[in-house]
């Protein structure tokens, strides 16, 4: 009973980070940069929920809400400021500032709400099942997190196949200048995508939180990079792979974590990795390119 | 002789660069030590010498594997991590058998360098076959293994040799008398502080000079070729496989000499404190030095280790700062407005400018 309920709490973390994992993957798709601050959106998502509900005393789902609206105008306002100039430059300059602007970000909430970690009240108000005559145990958090991922992953898939936005998304991300040609702005799209993306992250916030309730100015920045790992995991660029690769690493997080050492947990993840890495250098679902000389 | 040798002007275009950048560097070293003897230099700025000598040694190695391989790498500080904890164990060992401090430090560099080496070689061959973020992100990936690992490593020294373990320090079994060297999360504690000023100087101008040669040689021209177009270097007869893990190799080495100068001015080195921050903030120094350019990047780490220090009086603002000014430092290099901006308001035109209109005020008069 002990090995189903870590594999369901690491699908649930999994899930956690394929939701991380679509915005990197996404942005990373359209905009050809990895944007190093994306989980730093991550832990402002978690302050904003937890400055609501501490001060304000807001319903928690109406706290979510507006945090996903703040952290989609925290999105656009980046891109805008610190990514758009850079439209041209070569690609280390753009992670440079995206490395920058990380910084930033982390240390603006050091400055307003201290170094002191926080400890976060879960927003999910679903109690707790019991399976098995009680030998089983299933959260709440876990109960919402793995469905509301496939929600999000069916409607994102949906929204870029079908609606009119998405296939300009498609669009850009295969050619930008044909893209311009065929009457898309490539501006708005790639704003539409962070502000996609930071949303996702919002909600990520939400869930992730409420499981892991330590809440610093830095307790967004391993969940970032371990999506990134999930993004490239799965094969960067491609949404299924987010979420396979994302589902994937939290299910051998937690399960190493488990039965083989505490510690070391990180050190497996990434283990994997390069093993993965090394038999398809392209990641689970990435799609090989041939150079054309 | 010797008036020919003076003769700068007959020297080649890089000799004299090069002269011109290890002589600015022990200019400045002349200056420092000056400043020192003279006790003009405040001890914050003294406790950061070194310091700036392994982030130059750092900042140079990982523009062999950025700028001059062209790969990004997220986990360069892994290799200085190897390097910090080899080197520093080895003087453990050794304090007792060997009192010569210059033979001992000496052979504690070469191996550190030997044992990151290594480890280059190793992630040389494995990621021959992956290629820009996937390369960057197997970096980080090692890196972050290198310094979780060695954060529960514990190895302890008897009569009987060597022990191993990852649990704790009772499971090693040690003799009566025995020594633990490695303390998993606590590090390696109590290493001699044999890494001075000069020692660091001397070092990063070696390091300099290593890469400058290989830059310059056949194998530095096969490595450039292989960045900028890895096909067309393929198809020439330029065997990729062997110049990847040859830069690879002496770039870890390398950050492994810093390593060493690491674990010999701080006496304490803990893995926690090569994560994947320190990586970046290496390559923020090439990035920001210019890839490619040796000088740019020994620049940038000198500025980029002193600033923050220098910031301390706005206290909590002081990474805030940082932050700000790295991307406006970037937008500022980057965004087409600037560098337009930057055309038009150069100073060598200024200049021109002036002087033009003081000829034709000459030729008018």
């Amino acid at each position: 009973m002990s090995f189903i309920t870590y594999l369901l709490n690491g699908i649930s973390l999994g899930s956690v980070y394929s939701i991380i994992a679509l915005g990197y993957t996404m942005v990373y798709g359209i905009a050809k940069m990895l944007n190093f601050a994306h989980g730093d959106v991550i832990m402002i998502g978690g302050y904003i929920i937890f400055t609501i509900m501490s001060t304000v005393g807001l319903n928690p789902i109406l706290a979510v809400l507006i945090s996903i609206i703040l952290c989609t105008l925290l999105g656009i306002t980046i891109e805008r400021i610190a990514y758009k100039p850079l439209r041209r430059a070569p690609s280390l300059a753009v992670l440079i500032t995206a490395i920058g602007v990380s910084y930033l970000l982390q240390n603006l909430a050091l400055l307003i709400f201290g170094a002191e970690a926080k400890s976060f009240t879960s927003v999910i108000p679903v109690k707790p099942i019991s399976l098995a005559g009680g030998r089983l145990t299933i959260s709440g958090e876990t109960l919402i997190t793995i469905p509301l991922c496939v929600l999000i992953m069916t409607v994102l898939t949906i929204f870029i196949k079908k609606s009119k936005t998405g296939r300009g998304m498609i669009a850009v991300s295969e050619d930008k200048e044909a893209a311009v040609l065929m009457g898309i702005n490539v501006n708005k799209t790639i704003a539409i995508t962070f502000a996609i993306g930071s949303a996702l992250a919002a909600v990520a916030s939400a869930l992730m939180f409420s499981t892991y309730t330590n809440l610093s100015s830095t307790s967004g920045a391993m969940p970032g990079i371990k999506a990134f790992v999930a993004a490239v995991f799965g094969g960067i660029g491609s949404i299924p792979g987010a979420m396979i690769g994302g589902i994937l690493l939290g299910v051998i997080e937690i399960l190493s974590r488990a039965y083989i050492s505490t510690q070391l947990g990180d050190a497996i993840v990434f283990l994997i990795l390069i093993i993965v890495l090394l038999v398809k250098p392209t990641g689970i679902l990435g799609k090989k390119i041939q150079e054309k000389v | 002789m010797t008036t020919q040798f003076l003769n700068i002007k007959k020297l080649n275009k890089s000799t004299r660069y090069n002269i011109v950048t290890v002589g600015s560097i022990l200019i400045a070293y002349a200056i420092c030590m000056y400043m020192i003897n003279a006790g003009n230099m405040s001890n914050l700025l003294q406790n950061l010498l070194v310091a700036m000598c392994y982030y130059g040694i750092m900042a140079v190695s990982l523009n062999l594997t950025v700028g001059i391989l062209g790969q990004l790498s997220l986990g360069h500080a892994g290799f200085m991590c190897i390097g910090a904890f080899t080197g520093a164990f080895f003087s453990k060992i050794m304090i007792n058998t060997m009192d010569n401090v210059i033979i001992r430090f000496t052979l504690a560099i070469l191996i550190g360098a030997a044992m990151a080496g290594l480890f280059g070689v190793i992630i040389g061959i494995v990621v021959l076959r992956l290629r820009g973020d996937y390369l960057a992100i197997v970096t980080l990936a090692f890196g972050e293994i290198i310094k979780n690992v060695l954060n529960v490593l514990y190895i302890g020294y008897d009569s009987r040799g060597i022990h191993f373990s990852m649990k704790d320090t009772a499971s090693l079994n040690l003799e009566e008398g025995g020594m633990v060297i490695v303390k998993g999360a606590q590090g390696i504690s109590g290493t001699p502080r044999n890494a001075t000023f000069t020692i660091g100087v001397a070092l990063l101008i070696i390091t300099y000079l290593i890469i400058v040669n290989l830059v310059n040689s056949r194998s530095g021209r096969a490595i450039m070729a292989i960045r900028d177009n890895h096909i067309a270097a393929e198809s020439v007869g330029i065997d990729i496989t062997k110049y990847k893990i040859l830069a690879f190799s002496i770039s870890a080495a390398l950050a492994g000499v810093a390593g060493v100068l690491y674990s010999h001015n701080i006496a304490t080195v803990q893995s926690t404190k090569f994560g994947y921050n320190t990586s970046i903030l290496i390559l923020v120094f090439v990035v920001l030095g210019g890839m490619g350019n040796l000088r740019g990047s020994m620049i940038a780490a000198i500025l980029l280790t002193v600033l923050p220090e220098y910031l301390r009086f706005m206290r909590d603002y002081r990474m805030l700062i940082y932050a700000i000014v790295l991307i406006v430092m970037m937008i500022f290099n980057w965004a087409p407005i600037f560098i337009n901006w930057r055309k038009n308001h150069s100073l060598k035109d200024a200049f021109n400018n002036i002087l033009k209109k003081i000829v034709k005020a000459k030729k008018e008069a």
